[in-house]
């Protein structure tokens, strides 16, 4: 596989959200804007990448019964320190994210990443996996995010550009199911036009 | 009293699938038949139990005294997965016809969110029953672990029984297997907000 198509594949190919329908959790409990989607996103690409990078140089090392363990400490570990990160420097974020940010600890993506890609391959390629796969996530959330800021709230990044209020089911947890469930749907048609 | 308001709180008005999303991906992923939703149900009900009393202990009793906060999550997770290995361990030789009824679905546990995600609300957020906002104790901590793995179970049984109906639907083409189920998911999301202000 070329360095390209590793980076790239994350965005369209395999996206984590739309075809492999990973991490979920984030993926409906963030995106109550498109702010919001976009850094719940980034603050996963960050672990995704470092613990990516980590795991691959010491898979090696790490005998095979102690594996998904000492990749769980390895991902914990980023996590924390993400934290601490965003507490200094965007606090707003980290209230809103709030229970989300530890949760990127179990977040399917980020092991599922660490136990097919980073420990069978190198470390640059884990690299580029982590940064691909991440920014498709990332991609994903603000997608999900910006519909369901239009149709809740009837702006778009924080931008309000309709007086009047938006469809306020879209914000709350019914309106996330059902607007992912429509923009997979879309997702479906597309692939089926294109092929 | 305040048990009861826990419960009612934990199961119907926030439900923790529902309302939180916390632990969606085993909703979605072993939501085909009623009775592997059960399984399930039953295999989360207790871990949650058993992890938070656990991670209340370990938070009150050597985070705190220790000054060592900042390092929650990943001692928590740990406990965790020790526990969960722990878990299957002991029902192999205590239960066999347990494990072989919760086997396959104790391991998935390790990255359910919601155990994890329970955890952690209970040692962070403050409740109010009538009076001042408090933490929860003990006692407390654990009745809630029930009521939301309860609530876990309520809405995974609902969700894999309308999939069954599912099932033999027909479902346009592009709205087939994932989409459909998570529209569904909606209407039965907005089906508990009915039970906003019941607490």
């Amino acid at each position: 596989m070329s360095k390209l198509s590793i980076l790239t594949k994350g965005i369209l190919k395999e996206n984590p959200v739309f075809v492999l329908l990973l991490g979920m959790c984030p993926t409906l409990g963030t995106t109550t804007s498109a702010i919001n989607g976009l850094g719940m996103g980034l603050a996963t690409t960050f672990v995704l990448m470092l613990s990516n990078v980590v795991i691959s140089a010491i898979a090696g090392y790490v005998p095979a019964k102690v594996r998904i363990p000492s990749f769980i400490v390895v991902i914990a570990s980023f996590v924390t320190i993400l934290q601490f990160v965003m507490q200094a420097y965007t606090p707003g974020l980290y209230e809103t994210l709030g229970l989300f940010i530890p949760l990127i600890v179990v977040n399917c993506i980020v092991l599922g990443r660490a136990e097919a890609f980073a420990s069978k391959n190198s470390v640059y390629d884990s690299f580029l996996d982590g940064v691909g796969i991440g920014l498709g996530f990332t991609a994903a959330l603000t997608v999900l995010g910006l519909v369901r800021e239009l149709l809740g709230s009837a702006s778009a990044f924080g931008i309000k550009f309709i007086n009047g209020d938006g469809i306020l089911v879209f914000i709350l947890a019914p309106g996330a199911f059902i607007a992912l469930g429509y923009l997979l749907v879309l997702f479906n048609k597309l692939k089926t036009k294109i092929k | 009293m305040e048990y009861i308001l826990i419960i009612i709180s934990a199961v119907f008005v926030n439900n923790i699938l529902l309302s939180q999303f916390l632990g969606v991906c085993p909703f979605l992923g072993v939501s085909n038949k009623v009775s592997t939703a059960a399984g399930m149900a039953g295999a989360v009900t207790f871990v949650m139990s058993v992890a938070t009393l656990v991670t209340y202990l370990l938070q009150n009793y050597v985070l705190i005294p220790l000054g060592i906060e900042f390092m929650q999550t990943v001692a928590f997770i740990l406990v965790i997965a020790a526990l969960v290995q722990m878990v299957e361990i002991i029902l192999k030789k205590v239960s066999p016809s347990l494990y072989q009824a919760l086997g396959i679905f104790l391991p998935l546990i390790t990255t359910n969110c919601a155990v994890l995600g329970v955890a952690i609300i209970v040692v962070s957020k403050e409740f109010t029953f009538g009076g001042d906002p408090q933490m929860l104790n003990m006692a407390q901590s654990v009745v809630f672990a029930i009521a939301n793995a309860l609530g876990f179970g309520l809405a995974m049984i609902l969700f894999a029984g309308l999939r069954e109906q599912l099932e033999l639907a027909n479902v346009p083409k592009p709205f087939k297997g994932m989409p459909i189920a998570l529209i569904t998911a909606g209407i039965l999301a907005l089906s508990f907000m009915g039970f906003a202000g019941l607490v």
